[in-house]
This record gives C-alpha cells, sequence and structure tokens, in this order.
C-alpha cells in the first residue's frame, strides 16, 4: 500500500529521495577516502620496518625546524655501549648530490652509514653485497645502489663492480637493493648507501643526522628509547634529543586521520540530515494533499494508528530505498575514485552500516510528526476538504 | 433490535467564538432493516445527524446507541471499529482512491478489519458482483461512469456485513437515470439482504423512496413520516 503511494507520485518520491540518496552516498565515499589515506599512510610507517627507534637531536616536534645536529661517531659509539648489542644500532649522513656513470647522472640522495643497515631496517638486496665494518673502518670508497638509482644510471647492466662518480669522487659499486617504494615522500629507491666515514670526509662533517636503533621486540621500544635518550641527555646536559617510533608515529597520525574521517562524515551527515527534513516536507505535503483520503479511511474504520503507520511506512520507506540507492552510489563512486584517481579510496562496513541506519532513523524521526498529523484529522473535517 | 438509538442528542460548534448549534435535541429511532431518509434543506443539520449516526462524530449531549451500544463509552480507536464493523458509507462524491482498482476499493473496509488478502479480494469480488460491476473488477474509478463508481462505492459499503448503509446524498453527483439505478440498487439490497439504509438528501422525489422519511429543520426533527 505504502509502495503504491511512493510510486503513483513517482517524480516526487525521487526527488525526496535525491536528497537522502546523496547524504549517504557522501557518507560512504567520504568515509572512503578517510580510511583509505588513513590505510595508506599506515603501510607506508609500517614499511619503514617495524620496532625501529630513530634518535634525533633536539625536541621533535612539526612546528620546529630541524635541530642542528651535535652527534658524531664517538656518540655513535657511545649509544652501542648503552644499547648494548652494537649490532642494532646504524647511523646515517645524508646530502643530495649528483651522481655520474659515463654520460648518465642522476641526483641522489648519498646516505652514509655502516654494515647494520640490515639488522635494522627491512632492506633486502637484489645483487652485490651490504657495507661491511672494513668498509667502514678503511673508508673504502664503495656504495650500494637503490633500485632507481641503478636504473638510471646503468639500465638494464649489472652494476655490481662497475665503477661510479660522486660527487666528482670515484666509487665502485657493491650492491644494489631491491625496489622498497617511497616512504613520505622520502624515495628511498633514489638512495646510495656508502660508509658513513666515506661520506663524513666527502662531505667534509663531522656530524651524523641521526642514530637508528633496532629494538628486540615490540615490548621494549618505548623503554630503550627512554635508555638511550636519558643517556644522551647525561652525556650533553641541557639538550634535547628525541626517540621516535613506529607506534609513535602511526598513533599521531592514525589520530590526526581518524579525527579527518570523523569530520567528513559528520559533513556528509549533515546533507543526510538536510535529505530528511526534505522527507519530512514532503510527507507534511502529501498529508494534506490526501486530507479526503485520510478522512474516508477513518470513515471506513482505519484506526489512528493505521493511518499513522501508514504515512510513517511511507517515509520510512523513503528513506530506506534512498539508502539502499545512495549506498549502491556509494560503494560504485568509492571504487571508481580507487580505480580512476590516485586517491586511495577504502569502503569500511561501519560507513555503509551508519548512513543506512541513520537515514532509516531519519525517515522515522521526521516522518513522525506528519504521520501523527495524519493520524489525528477529524474524519468530519477531513472528508469535507476539498 | 435497533440500529440507531438517540435520545436528546445535541451538536454545537464553536466558530470564530460564536456557538452554534447545529443539533438542538433529537430523539430518534431506527430499527433493523429500515429505509428511512433524513431530509431537510442545506443547513438544516442533517449532515450533522448522519455524522454522529456514522460515528464519525460526536454528540455534546444526549444518548446514542449505535447496535446497543452507548458510543459514549467507546474510545476513538473502539469507535473505527464500531464503524468499520456496524457501518457502511456511501458519500455524493463517491470518494474512491483514484489510482486503485475497484476490487481493491471495495476490500479496503477489510483492511482494517485484520482479513487476510485472498479473503478480501473474494469478498470484494462478491460484493462487485452483487451490484452488477463483476466486469469491473480491475477498473480504476477513472476508467468508470459516475453511476458505476457509485455502485463500487456501494459496494464497498456492503463488503463488510454492516448493519446500516448510511448514504449522503447518493445520487447528488449522478443524472437521473444513473441516480435512479441507484436509488434502484439500494432498494434492493434493503429487500433482499435485510440492510438497513439511512438516505440523507435535500431531493424529495428521492426522498420519498424510501419508506420512512424523517425531516430536519433548524437542528430538530420536524416531521417523521413512515
Amino acid at each position: 500500500m505504502a509502495l503504491e503511494a511512493l510510486r503513483v507520485n513517482r517524480l516526487r518520491s525521487a526527488l525526496t529521495m535525491l536528497g537522502v540518496i546523496i547524504g549517504v552516498s557522501a557518507v560512504v565515499i567520504l568515509v572512503a577516502i578517510g580510511t583509505g589515506a588513513k590505510d595508506a599512510i599506515e603501510d607506508e610507517i609500517s614499511g619503514l620496518g617495524s620496532n625501529i627507534i630513530l634518535v634525533v637531536p633536539g625536541q621533535l616536534n612539526f612546528q620546529a625546524a630541524p635541530t642542528q645536529s651535535r652527534l658524531d661517531l664517538a656518540d655513535v659509539a657511545y649509544v652501542r655501549r648503552v644499547v648494548g648489542d652494537p649490532g642494532q644500532v646504524t647511523v646515517s649522513v645524508q646530502s643530495g648530490e649528483s651522481m655520474r656513470v659515463g654520460r648518465n647522472e642522476a641526483f641522489v640522495t648519498i646516505v652514509g652509514t655502516d654494515e647494520n643497515i640490515p639488522n635494522v631496517f627491512d632492506r633486502p638486496l637484489k645483487r652485490g653485497r651490504y657495507l661491511t665494518e672494513s668498509d667502514i673502518d678503511t673508508r673504502r670508497r664503495v656504495a650500494v645502489l637503490g633500485s632507481e638509482v641503478s636504473g638510471q644510471l646503468f639500465g638494464d647492466l649489472d652494476p655490481v663492480g662497475r665503477q661510479a662518480t660522486i660527487a666528482g669522487v670515484r666509487f665502485r659499486v657493491v650492491g644494489v637493493y631491491d625496489k622498497v617504494g617511497a616512504t613520505f615522500g622520502v624515495a628511498r629507491d633514489r638512495e646510495v648507501h656508502i660508509p658513513v666515514t666515506t661520506a663524513q670526509r666527502l662531505l667534509g662533517v663531522q656530524r651524523v643526522n641521526g642514530i637508528a636503533i633496532g629494538a628486540s621486540g615490540p615490548d621494549v621500544i618505548d623503554s630503550l628509547g627512554k635508555k638511550v635518550v636519558d643517556a644522551l641527555v647525561a652525556r650533553y646536559p641541557g639538550e634535547k634529543f628525541s626517540a621516535v617510533t613506529q607506534t609513535q608515529l602511526l598513533g599521531t597520525i592514525g589520530t590526526v586521520l581518524g579525527m579527518l574521517t570523523g569530520v567528513l562524515a559528520a559533513i556528509a551527515g549533515i546533507s543526510l540530515l538536510v535529505g530528511g527534513v526534505g522527507v519530512s516536507n514532503i510527507m507534511l505535503v502529501s498529508v494534506r494533499e490526501r486530507t479526503k483520503e485520510i478522512g474516508l479511511r477513518k470513515a471506513l474504520g482505519a484506526r489512528q494508528r493505521d493511518v499513522l503507520g501508514q504515512f510513517l511506512i511511507e517515509a520510512v520507506l523513503l528513506t530506506t530505498i534512498g539508502g539502499l540507492i545512495g549506498i549502491a552510489l556509494g560503494v560504485g563512486g568509492s571504487l571508481l575514485i580507487e580505480a580512476l584517481s590516485p586517491v586511495p579510496a577504502s569502503i569500511t562496513l561501519w560507513s555503509i552500516l551508519l548512513a543506512f541506519g541513520v537515514s532509516v532513523v531519519v525517515g522515522v524521526f521526521f516522518g513522525v510528526a506528519p504521520a501523527r498529523r495524519a493520524g489525528r484529522l477529524d474524519p468530519v473535517v477531513a472528508l469535507r476538504s476539498e | 433490535m435497533t440500529a440507531f438509538e438517540a435520545a436528546g442528542l445535541t451538536r454545537s460548534y464553536q466558530l470564530e467564538g460564536v456557538t452554534v448549534d447545529a443539533l438542538r435535541g433529537v430523539d430518534l429511532t431506527i430499527g433493523d432493516g429500515e429505509f428511512a431518509a433524513i431530509i431537510g434543506p442545506s443547513g438544516s443539520g442533517k449532515s450533522t445527524l448522519m455524522h454522529l449516526l456514522g460515528c464519525l462524530d460526536r454528540p455534546t449531549s444526549g444518548v446514542l446507541k449505535v447496535g446497543g451500544v452507548d458510543v459514549s463509552t467507546l474510545d476513538d480507536t473502539q469507535l473505527a471499529e464500531l464503524r468499520n464493523r456496524m457501518i457502511g458509507f456511501v458519500f455524493q462524491s463517491f470518494h474512491l482512491l483514484a489510482r486503485t482498482s475497484a476490487l481493491d476499493n471495495v476490500a479496503l473496509p477489510l483492511v482494517y478489519r485484520g482479513v487476510a488478502k485472498a479473503e478480501r479480494r473474494a469478498k470484494a469480488r462478491e460484493a462487485l458482483t452483487a451490484v452488477g460491476l463483476a466486469h469491473r473488477l480491475d477498473h480504476r474509478p477513472s476508467q468508470m461512469s459516475g453511476g458505476e463508481q457509485q455502485r463500487v462505492a456501494i459496494a464497498r459499503a456492503l463488503v463488510g456485513d454492516p448493519q446500516v448503509v448510511l448514504a449522503d446524498e447518493p445520487t447528488g453527483n449522478l443524472d437521473t437515470r444513473n441516480g435512479d439505478e441507484v436509488m434502484g440498487l439500494l432498494e434492493r439490497l434493503n429487500a433482499d439482504q435485510g440492510v438497513a439504509i439511512v438516505l440523507v438528501t435535500h431531493e424529495p422525489e428521492v426522498a420519498v423512496r424510501a419508506r420512512r422519511q424523517i425531516h430536519v429543520r433548524d437542528g430538530l426533527i420536524e416531521r417523521d413520516v413512515a
């Protein structure tokens, strides 16, 4: 019976549903985009490798400029002693340099580091070998290339054993890393790893930019980070050092992105509410238009609750059908965005259920007032109306 | 057993602060199987009386018993159920649902009685056959003549086996021939099925076809001619 009433006024029903359709699909799509962004960033962070602590000078926050490093190799040795497992500590000195092989030139990130890279990071080799302790000790001019650098400079050739020039100095390639992708816009496949001692001489510095520690398990990350920071503060009283863990990054970024998703959902929710007002409006018009019908139904024995139920069901049916169409559009739209644009979109069940639930509730909520009005109409007055 | 029993029935309205006494004390008894016409000029109170008899409205004072039940003891829901079981309505302007087939229009009162769909349709078909519209089951009101529409309305009034049919100017929107046919149908129902019929009209030539004429004027029964 209610379906029939909606069919009779097809255009009006469709327009009324449109508000709900737009609202529901907006909720589904925006939440999918928010969730997709969050997933993508969390993936990147996890890609760094698990259980890593980055120790950097200064206080880490998003407003302050990076502090000039005061750490040097002696401090690295000190941190190794504090950690107790020297193999789990590695170091980095970074600089952007140009690298040439014959006529090929590439702008790369030179990372001065040591033999502990594979212990701390998840950085598998494609060919050759990692840096070794003797490379560091004897300041050998050897390099391990990121996969993109290898491709740019050597093409399909195997670079291992070949020569390359970094900032005018000749190096021998000893290894090539597997492709690992970018992390936070840091193109790790554009890195070239050379011994930290060689890098310091090449760049003319004594400093190191940061120290990375691989913790033995997730449960010791926080305590180990604090221990190292405390030890460095004890060594350099009055200065600040920070230990950044993956969990912290995940937590902070997760919170920010979760809020973003919530805000997006709330905005979409408002449009759903507006859709509900539309439903209410149309139902009021419908009650007025069908006053005579209501009077007749009452004369034939319809009770107040029969009439109320009839109009309430119509309102809920409008929003439910609108909600289902909105879900279909939202899911389709999310899949399209995922497929056709760089924006990641990940459809979540909770957003679908929430949007649908809200649209049904909106139907009940905004349908009740018109339906009650219909139910309470005086049959004599209703029958007389023209 | 009596269909209606009214004593000292009054009904007054508040219209913009002024009290209008539409009925000023009506005593009336209509027995089972009677065929009565309530006749009077417009503004006489005959429509108000019909609304009260049809339990669409409640009296301001006085006692009204429908089928022996004092309506003042019933709440709105019980009143709706009483209408559904006891009374069939026929209106001047038919009041059929426009986009609904004759069959479903006739079945409507049974919806509110909680009758299952198959049974509803079977009874509606029976009722439509009784008014000579067995060939029009699936037609919509817009596809039928005024006379046919009124016969659908009569079928709807009868489908629930009421004790009384209240017909409010049933011929008012029809030409003479169709009006005649509708009156004939009502007479036949009264004679064959023993349904009491209360006809409200302002046309004396329609009223004389009833076996009893109740003349209403200025909110009172002026004459009651059997």
